[in-house]
Order: structure tokens, then C-alpha cells, then sequence
């Protein structure tokens, strides 16, 4: 019998979760740096870095919004299975998942408010690849410059100008990820 | 080994999604007080319980942990923090700053600079700046927002104006990255500077149920006017080990009112005496 759904997921949740929070964490404190998790833990067309930032952040207390290509009938019952997270539309989105194209515009997401920025979306990017070059990234977590592969510039540019409002990155390629914030000018 | 009725580091899986959570938009808003739902801890408000509830959801089964309290690795509060660790996460422990990956600190940055590898957690009893300026949390709110930060300078003006000089020893206000007034948490001005730091630092604090962060190399700025801000500390080396660059404490040692002065750090001074330093009250 097959239970995709089953597959995948944390076989030592606190432990494993802790491993890939220090991951998401350095990875968001340090812009551009590229961490790497374990594999092995999501099911198509999941990448693993993307399935272990869902299982690490997501759960009942959070609202999911999945892009129409990852709008899967698998991929909603395993989400369902390993986190609980109910799924939602962009405008009341806590995290959104997809691919680059799928995501945009970006003006869907709360940014925030200005008494709490915090209240903010975080879009989970799934990319080919993550390089440590192209556009070029400064700011708080970068001692003077760093380069990381962005599908673009001017997206993220105007993002840094609504400073301390904004969305939140994490990038995902394979077992790869990297998580600039709103706080990174992008040039 | 973890005490099989605790899961590891003490916290529920939920109550650490939700604290990370909080981390990372503290990280991404650097200064801002993040709201979290805190929870009761084994321990007393004012014990530690916000650096406590960050450590556990940063920890890592691989980390090796170490508790400052007024930077003493041997006082009430660090061992017992220490011990509650090593009980409920099974992790390995020190006092050595150069080996510890997690550091949670009450009132001060250890002497040693921080490297890239280390994270240095900060217990906070108040983490609003401007509360004992205006007490509503609507109003300072608003004044972070607005980034409205007059009350703070007409503060450090009377205090000029009334001894002469900024008489604010600790807690120092801080601007991080021109945008928002932080308290550093209860460490002496002496240590502001050393803020702009390789190392990740996070902020907790329980009872009023904020977390705030600073990533690496992040700019902190000490409020000041056109005098130069002025980390001061006694004006003598460490009675022990010598050190005139350590932030020192003063120690009565009898009841004639005799003292000395000793590093706050006491790693930092057992390091040096190891190394063969030696200042003029060392036995």
C-alpha cells in the first residue's frame, strides 16, 4: 500500500527540528550564506530544504499559503499529516510556498504594520540552484558585502525601502537554502 | 543523557516553533521587540526565564553550552541555569568562552571577543527603553513607529544637566542601524561597544514576553550628543590577573572598608592567571 503522505517528516522531531532551526537561523542572520540540511525529508515536488523550513516553522498557529503548482492533492495531505498547518490564501498568509514566478507580485503578502512588523509574511522560494554570486547584498548580518544567485533585483529592492515593513526570504534548492530579510539592501 | 521524561531542552515542539518563529523576524527586524507567548518556567520571573525559553529553542543536541551571570560562570543564577541545561537538553557544558557555542548571559559580554560560530543570548528584565519614560505600551508602541525618540535625549539631557555628565552606567540606550532604540539589557556601558560583533545575539525577556535580536555586524550605536559617549569602568587594573582593559568589579574584603578590584569576567581572569599574569593582590 502507499502512503506518500507518510513519507518523509522529522524521525526525531525535537532533535532534528533544533538542527535545521540553527540552519534557518544562520542562514536568515547571515544573508546570503547557504546552509545545508539532511536529506531525505519531503516528497515531490517539495525540495528538501523547503520541506524541512515547513516542518521546522509550520504548524496550527501559522496559516500556509501554497502556489498553484504546489497546490497538490499529495503535497496537501502531507503538509496536513507531518504539521497541522491550515492552508489559506496569500492576503492571510503567515508563509507561502512556491516557485519564484508563482509567488509574484508580491504585493499580495502583509508586509506588516507599522506597530508590528513582525506581523509579516515569509515567502519560501523554491530555486534550480543557489549560487554565492550575483546580486550583490549589504547590511545588518554582512560585514561589508556578499553575492547570492536572486531571480531578481528590483523586487527586493523595493521591498528594503519599506524598512521595517516587508517579506521575508528563504530561498530552498535541494538540500540548500538561504534567507535574506527585508533588512538586506539588494543591488 | 536527557531525563526521559523531558523532551529535549525542556520546551514543547509548539511552544519552540513559536519562540523560532519570533527569532527570525527579530533577525529580520533588528532592535524590534518581538511579542511572544511566553511560558512559565521552572524558575522565577527575573531568574532568566526569557533567555532561558531562547536558549532552549536555539540549542542543538551538538552545542556546548555555557551560563554568565554578572559574568560569573559560579554564581547562583549561572549554575543553576547551567544544571537545568545539562538536565533537560543532555548537552555538554563550560565556563572556557572560547568553547562554548551558545552563550546566555546576564548583564554582561564576555571579555574575549565573540567569534562567527558563537551565539550570545541575553536575559532581559525590562526590553522596552522608553518605559520609565511613558509606562503605556500603546504609547511607546506608537513612538517606535514613529521612530520618536525625543524623550530618550531630553532624558540623557537632564542628566547632564543635573551631575554633569550621562549618568547612566548600564543599560545604555542604543539605535541599531539608525532605525530602533534598544535597550542592550542591564550591561554596563563599558560593554556597548563590543555590540558590533561577529557573533549572532539574541534577546529574551519572559515576564514582559518580547524577543529581540541582532544579527552579526549589525550597527549599534550608543545615544549620544556631540560628547563623545564614554564607556567608563574603575580606573584600575584587575587586582588578580593584572588586566587593565577587563570591566572590573569592586569587592570589599574586610570590615575596616578595604577593597579590590577584580575582572567581572571571571574566565576571562582565570585565562590570564593561567597564562601567568598576575596584578597586585593575587596571592
Amino acid at each position: 500500500m502507499q502512503t506518500p503522505s507518510l513519507q518523509g517528516g522529522f524521525a526525531e522531531p525535537a532533535r532534528e527540528a533544533a538542527m535545521v532551526f540553527r540552519d534557518i537561523m544562520t542562514a536568515m542572520a547571515r544573508p546570503g550564506q547557504i546552509e545545508t540540511v539532511a536529506p531525505g525529508l519531503g516528497i515531490a515536488p517539495l525540495s528538501d530544504a523547503a520541506a524541512a523550513v515547513v516542518l521546522t516553522l509550520c504548524d496550527a498557529d501559522t496559516k500556509l499559503y501554497l502556489t498553484p503548482r504546489h497546490d497538490t492533492e499529495a503535497l496537501r495531505r502531507w503538509i496536513a499529516f507531518h504539521t497541522g498547518v491550515p492552508l489559506t490564501g496569500p492576503q492571510e498568509a503567515d508563509f507561502a510556498l512556491g516557485a519564484w514566478d508563482d509567488l509574484t507580485p508580491l504585493n499580495r503578502f502583509r508586509p506588516g504594520t507599522a506597530d508590528y512588523p513582525d506581523q509579516s509574511a515569509t515567502l519560501i522560494v523554491e530555486c534550480e540552484a543557489l549560487d554565492p554570486q550575483g546580486a550583490m547584498l549589504s547590511g545588518p548580518g554582512i560585514q561589508s558585502t556578499t553575492e547570492l544567485s536572486l531571480p531578481e533585483v528590483k523586487a527586493f529592492r523595493r521591498n528594503a525601502q519599506q524598512f521595517p515593513l516587508g517579506l521575508d526570504f528563504i530561498f530552498t534548492a535541494g538540500v540548500q537554502l538561504a534567507a535574506p530579510p527585508r533588512s538586506t539592501k539588494v543591488t | 543523557m536527557t531525563e526521559e521524561a523531558y523532551n529535549f531542552a525542556y520546551l514543547n515542539e509548539q511552544t519552540k516553533r513559536m519562540i523560532r518563529r519570533a527569532i527570525l523576524k527579530g533577525l529580520a527586524t533588528p532592535g524590534y521587540q518581538v511579542p511572544f507567548a511566553s511560558r512559565e518556567m521552572p524558575m522565577p520571573y527575573g531568574w532568566g526565564t526569557g533567555g532561558v525559553q531562547v536558549s532552549a529553542a536555539t540549542l542543538t543536541p551538538e552545542d556546548t553550552f555555557k551560563v554568565i551571570d554578572q559574568g560569573a560562570d559560579d554564581t547562583t543564577n549561572a549554575v543553576s541555569i547551567r544544571k537545568f541545561v545539562e538536565r533537560t537538553a543532555g548537552i555538554a557544558t563550560t565556563t572556557k568562552t572560547s568553547d562554548a557555542k551558545v552563550i546566555q548571559t546576564r548583564h554582561r559580554i564576555p571579555e574575549a571577543p565573540l567569534t562567527e560560530d558563537q551565539i550570545l543570548i541575553y536575559q532581559v528584565p525590562i526590553p522596552e527603553p522608553l518605559r520609565f519614560l511613558e509606562p503605556r505600551e500603546t504609547e511607546t508602541r506608537k513612538m517606535h513607529s514613529r521612530e520618536d525618540y525625543g524623550l530618550m535625549h531630553v532624558k540623557l539631557y537632564e542628566d547632564i544637566a543635573q551631575h554633569g555628565h550621562i549618568a547612566t552606567p548600564y543599560a545604555y540606550p542604543v539605535r541599531v542601524e539608525g532605525r530602533y532604540l534598544m535597550d542592550p539589557s542591564p550591561i554596563p556601558k563599558f560593554d556597548t561597544p563590543k555590540m558590533e560583533m561577529a557573533a549572532i545575539q539574541l534577546f529574551g525577556a519572559g515576564r514582559e514576553q518580547r524577543i529581540y535580536a541582532l544579527p552579526p555586524y549589525t550597527k549599534v550605536t550608543p545615544l549620544d550628543f556631540e560628547d563623545p559617549f564614554d564607556p567608563s569602568k574603575a580606573p584600575h587594573p584587575c587586582g588578580l590577573c593584572g588586566a587593565e582593559d577587563a570591566y572590573l568589579d569592586e569587592v570589599i574584603t574586610d570590615d575596616t572598608g578595604r577593597r579590590m578590584f577584580v575582572c567581572s569576567d571571571t574566565d576571562y581572569c582565570e585565562t590570564r592567571r593561567e597564562a601567568g599574569h598576575r596584578g597586585k593582590d593575587a596571592a
